[in-house]
């Protein structure tokens, strides 16, 4: 186990912004009470926010090895019903508040949370060494979840650690959501370490966030791309934050100019600004760029974390072994996961991706190992931090609205929907946006006279983009 | 438009809603006014009324009614 609660009993392992504070020996009493009411391994939802209640649900599943399929509290209801119906869950971990949903008995309650016991009791097998359910960090809706085993998750938080030089002195603040891998991983590296939690559910647009972050002496936070856009938009580097030590950056490729800016900013202030590069496929993390050269190397993605390696496939299956040519990035490592699930029988199969992963993303390497990100192989976006497979999406629209003729599109935090009926454009957003739980202002339904196909009837994206973008 | 129906605009255009539900709202009220949300709602108060807001206000921003008495300190009466 990753985590010994134990060997800092004293430290403080969360405050809120509730005022609460709970020490690593509390924490660890509040596991094993809740613990007592989930009697075997078995599969639970957690509905996740950044409260204590949803991390002592976290934490009880992973030191007791029950499996957490990890959702977002604010989940749309239809899809958390579908997701039960799919998965079969013996117990669901949620906000007290929100207890009705669901349907069984409420066997426990504390910190503002609900254990509810299902009807139902060990539906699916669940494979040995699988730990924890995460969505593919995109948020289409479908029932897909990365599967993470114990080593997954105890190998990447060992190189987190190990590359940001975490101590117990640390205080992230929490920017993220919990059942986001990156937001987890937070968790994951800080807990083991017995730094102190800020957990908060405030985003960086709230003077409440601020205050609560410069109160409690905030070391540090994470941001995907879109949280630096808005804190470049706040003149964030006009704030005194003296405390404050690291900014890491994940969840997509960061704006070079907006990469340099919060280097140089990071530079002049002595703090460590860090781009790092990964995915749920591969826990949390698979390479980051060293603070010590962020400046220098501004753009760039990094090399692989320490266990891992970093390699290119060239359009014939070969390695490329020049720097600056262009292939597709694979990584290796033990943070690599299991797999998918689609559904609550793929819960009992093993490991299907042996340690590899094919990243998805066009890279170029330079004489000095490090890795730049210049383009994409398959077909998704980046929308404020979540990966968003097009295809699936065209999948979701076309499911939901039988007949329909329509293409996605588009660029990172905006994805463009094409249909060919003007009626259509209304009800096709407002479905995405209740689907995903994703702002409005992601979706751009477009409506075109006909889409653009080839012989065999495959949409043209690039001349739609060009035609009407 | 008046200055009062450009600062309406600007809500219904963002959040999708009504004028007399945007009149009502608060950060957080409805789905699209999260922080996403947040930075188009202040673009789109910024173009309208060709300002740039100070970083304390965007925080402050909170509401509708909040954001009349701080467009009021940019001399905007809406």
């Amino acid at each position: 186990m990753m985590w010994n609660f134990h060997k800092y009993a004293d430290h403080l392992a969360v405050i809120d912004d509730d005022e609460r504070q709970v020490t690593y020996a509390e924490l660890e009493g509040f596991t094993q009470t809740l613990a007592k009411h989930i009697p075997q391994r078995c599969l639970v939802f957690c509905l996740c926010q950044n409260t204590l209640g949803s991390l002592i649900g976290y934490t009880t599943s992973l030191k007791n090895r029950i499996v957490a399929l990890m959702l977002d509290a604010h989940l749309d209801k239809d899809l958390l019903v579908r997701f039960q119906e799919q998965y079969r869950p013996d117990y669901v971990w949620l906000p007290r508040s929100l207890k009705e949903e669901i349907k069984g008995s409420e066997v426990f309650f504390d910190w503002d949370y609900s254990l509810i016991k299902t009807p139902d009791h060990h539906v699916y097998p669940l494979f040995e060494d699988l730990a924890l359910l995460l969505t593919t960090s995109g948020s289409t809706g479908s029932p897909k979840f990365v599967r993470q085993s114990y080593k997954n998750i105890e190998s990447n938080t060992a190189s987190i650690v190990s590359y940001l030089h975490l101590t117990e002195s640390e205080r992230p603040v929490t920017t993220l959501p919990m059942n986001y891998t990156f937001g987890l991983s937070v968790i994951n590296t800080h807990l083991a370490v017995g730094a102190t939690l800020l957990l908060t559910d405030k985003t960086v647009i709230q003077r409440d966030f601020w205050d609560f972050m410069n109160k409690y002496d905030a070391t540090s936070f994470s941001g995907v791309p879109y949280t630096y856009e808005m804190l470049n938009k706040l003149l964030f580097f006009r704030r005194r934050l003296p405390t404050l030590r690291t900014m890491t950056q994940a969840g997509g490729k960061l704006l070079p100019e907006l990469h340099r800016k919060f280097a140089e900013y990071a530079r002049q202030s002595g703090k460590n600004f860090v781009v790092m590069y990964g995915s749920a496929e591969a826990t949390a993390r698979m390479g980051y760029l060293p603070p010590e050269i962020s400046l220098e190397k501004w753009g760039c993605m990094g090399k692989a974390i320490s266990g891992g390696r970093f390699f290119l496939v060239d359009g014939q299956g070969e390695i490329i072994t020049e720097p600056g040519v262009v292939g597709e990035l694979f990584y290796e490592g033990d943070n690599v996961t299991l797999g998918y699930a689609l559904c609550g029988e793929d819960l009992a199969k093993g490991d299907e991706n042996h340690g590899r992963l094919a990243t998805g993303d066009m890279a170029k390497v330079d004489e000095d190992g490090i890795y730049t990100i210049v383009g994409r192989k398959k077909r998704f976006l980046k929308i404020f931090g979540n990966r968003v497979g097009l295809d699936e999406t065209e999948q979701l629209i076309k499911t939901n609205f039988p007949g329909i003729e329509c293409a996605c599109a588009g660029k990172d935090d905006e994805m463009h929907v094409y249909v060919t009926e003007k009626e259509r454009c209304v009800p096709v957003r407002t479905f995405l946006v209740q689907k995903t739980g994703l702002n409005p202002v992601a979706f751009c339904v477009i409506c075109v006279e006909s889409l653009p196909k080839n012989e065999a009837g495959k949409v043209l994206y690039k001349k739609l983009e060009e035609m009407y973008a | 438009m008046t200055n009062e129906e450009k600062y309406i605009h600007a809500f219904t255009s963002t959040f999708e809603v009504g004028a007399d539900e945007a009149k009502t709202l608060q950060f957080q009220g409805v789905p699209a006014w999260d922080s996403v949300g947040h930075v188009s709602l202040i673009a789109a108060l910024e173009e309208a009324f060709d300002i740039a807001l100070d970083p304390d206000d965007i925080l402050d921003l909170s509401s509708f009614e909040k954001g009349r008495k701080i467009l009021a300190k940019y001399n905007i009466t809406v």
